[in-house]
């Protein structure tokens, strides 16, 4: 896939001095689901909002679609819809004038046929002439996906976008980003939730201290990075690991009342029963047998700490 | 040019005006009621005409002038303080939307709303006192140009402020005195030598002079040097909005 967001040595230095973004180099792929991952601070917001034009960069090129972001910034804007973490809403306008007031923002003219889809596609029509300020944080955020939708973007940005969200409403909304990608839309998010990365994304990205410290495909990651556990629950807790068990690489956990090892699959074929004869030979009785493997969480979490 | 993105900002600020119809409308009416009330009927007892004008009629023109600066200011001021109070400034900015057209379309509605503001004031006075328009064309030019600069300076304002208390100190600490001491209700020729030579430091004196011209041809200074005035004013605040596009000024970090 060419790509429709290609950034060269961006760098962003506020007037108070801290440095929010350090020569980032990224490219997005046209039509894929990238996940910006990184903890508070690390840069994510700043990136996004220099691409949309609301933060001034201060070294570096953002190009989309073959567009610079300076001299073309009304062709960059076009193509971009922004959903940001805050709920940042007109809260007197009713929902529809407010989805029809960002698309003439757009400089499009009146389309009521999209507006209807877009709402209806985020359960909002039937809200459409209620007030914002009456509806509740979830159906908010959903006006903010409506509006950022309303003039037709070939790019969604998507600050945080399950902040504050319930269980429901985050897997409608994943599936609102799964038919805008089916629709040739690319989405760029950032997220907290592991989870939502892990669930919807082609490719990540890991971003700490206003560096791009990993990009990769989500699976090549997991598949590289990932590690799994084998787990032995114990019918009787032990005060200590026995020092033979010790020395076939288990670890004790969970109070206890669990004996874990860790492997790693790519290079390690699992001998089972060679670990389970050395619990037996400890006389040590197990009710139950899982495995583990790692989550995109504990892949980010060990990057960050690097 | 994004001729729909500044007329989306229009739209949606003529909007706010209208759904606020009895605060920005009767208010106005009232204040005016009550300017005739006290100056007309109390004052205009004892000063009966200025310049050869009767005294209620005479301070028409500066009624007028004191709402337009005092509603152009508000409702510019408000109109881009609002979005950055509540944070859907981010809408604006990350929209295919140049400065220009930004300020044409929150700008332009003020003006307009504060034009409608001048005529009702205008209609009102009708009521009380006759009221005698000798040069339309130059009341209507003194009227367009002070609403359109005042409201760019409303603007400035309005970007300027970071509080609520900001936003009011400017129209009620100078703006408002101003206009009261630039000759709304007096003639400035009837101050002694000192006080006059202070009021011609006034801006507001030549905006009221010249707008007074056009109804009854009488003035403190004369219309050219007033028209002058107003320009001097309107290109100091057009390159105080152009600064702030310029740089991002409180509006991009």
């Amino acid at each position: 896939m060419p790509p429709i967001i290609e950034i060269s040595g961006l760098s962003k230095t506020y007037k108070t001095g801290f440095s929010a973004l350090k020569n980032i180099n990224l490219t997005i792929d046209k039509g894929e689901i990238f996940a910006l991952l990184g903890p508070n601070g690390a840069g994510k917001t700043t990136l996004i909002s220099i691409i949309c034009g609301i933060v001034t960069k201060s070294t570096g090129t953002v190009m989309v679609d073959g567009q610079d972001i300076g001299p073309g910034y009304r062709k960059t804007r076009q193509m971009i819809g922004l959903v940001p973490q805050e709920l940042h809403l007109p809260i007197f306008e009713k929902v529809g004038d407010s989805v029809s007031f960002t698309r003439h923002l757009f400089g499009l003219p009146r389309n009521d046929a999209h507006i209807e889809k877009v709402l209806k596609q985020l359960s909002l029509w039937d809200k459409k002439e209620a007030k914002i300020l009456t509806l509740s944080g979830g159906m908010k955020r959903r006006v903010l996906i409506a509006k950022a939708l309303a003039h037709e973007p070939r790019v969604l940005f998507l600050d945080e976008p399950s902040a504050g969200v319930d269980v429901e409403l985050r897997k409608d909304m994943w599936n609102v980003v799964r038919d805008l990608r089916e629709a040739g839309v690319t989405i760029i998010l950032t997220t907290h939730y592991i989870e939502e990365a892990e669930e919807m994304a082609d490719r990540v990205g890991v971003i700490s201290k206003g560096e791009i410290i990993l990009v990769e495909d989500k699976k090549v990651l997991m598949e590289k990075m990932g590690q799994k556990q084998l787990n032995i629950i114990l019918e009787k807790p032990l005060e200590a690991l026995p020092q033979k068990l010790g020395a076939l690489g288990f670890a004790l956990n969970e109070g206890g009342s669990q004996l874990s090892y860790k492997y790693d699959s790519k290079r390690e074929k699992l001998d089972v029963a060679k670990l389970l004869a050395g619990v037996a030979r400890a006389k040590i009785s197990y009710s139950d047998i899982s495995t583990q493997q790692s989550s995109l969480e504990d892949i980010f979490l060990g990057l960050v700490k690097q | 040019m994004n001729w729909r993105g500044a007329f989306a900002i229009f739209d949606y600020e003529m909007k706010r005006f209208f759904r606020t119809i009895t605060q920005s409308i009767i208010s106005p009416v009232i204040s005016t009621t009550l300017y005739f009330v006290v100056f007309g009927a109390a004052i205009g007892a004892r000063i009966t005409q200025i310049d050869g004008v009767a005294y209620g009629s005479y301070i028409v023109p500066g009624m007028i002038m004191l709402a337009l600066l005092g509603q152009s200011i508000a409702n510019a001021s408000f109109g881009i303080y609002f979005p950055r109070f509540s944070g859907t400034i981010y809408e604006y900015l990350s929209a295919p939307i140049s400065a220009f057209e930004m300020v044409l379309g929150f700008v332009g509605a003020a003006a307009v709303k504060s034009l409608l503001i001048g005529l009702i004031i205008l209609a009102t006075s009708y009521l009380f006192v006759p009221v005698t328009i000798m040069h339309p064309f130059w009341m209507i030019t003194f009227l367009v140009l002070t609403a359109i600069t005042f409201s760019m300076f409303g603007f400035i304002i309005g970007l300027w402020a970071d509080g609520f208390e900001k936003l009011q100190i400017i129209p009620i600490l100078i703006v408002t005195p101003l206009t009261f001491l630039g000759g709304s209700f007096y003639s400035i020729k009837v101050l002694p030598p000192f006080w006059q030579s202070v009021s011609y430091l006034n801006p507001v004196v030549y905006l009221i002079s010249g707008f007074r011209w056009s109804f009854y041809e009488v003035a403190d200074v004369s219309r050219d040097v007033a028209l002058g005035m107003t320009a001097v004013f309107m290109v100091l605040c057009l390159s105080g909005v152009w600064w702030i596009f310029q740089t991002g000024y409180r509006l991009k970090s």
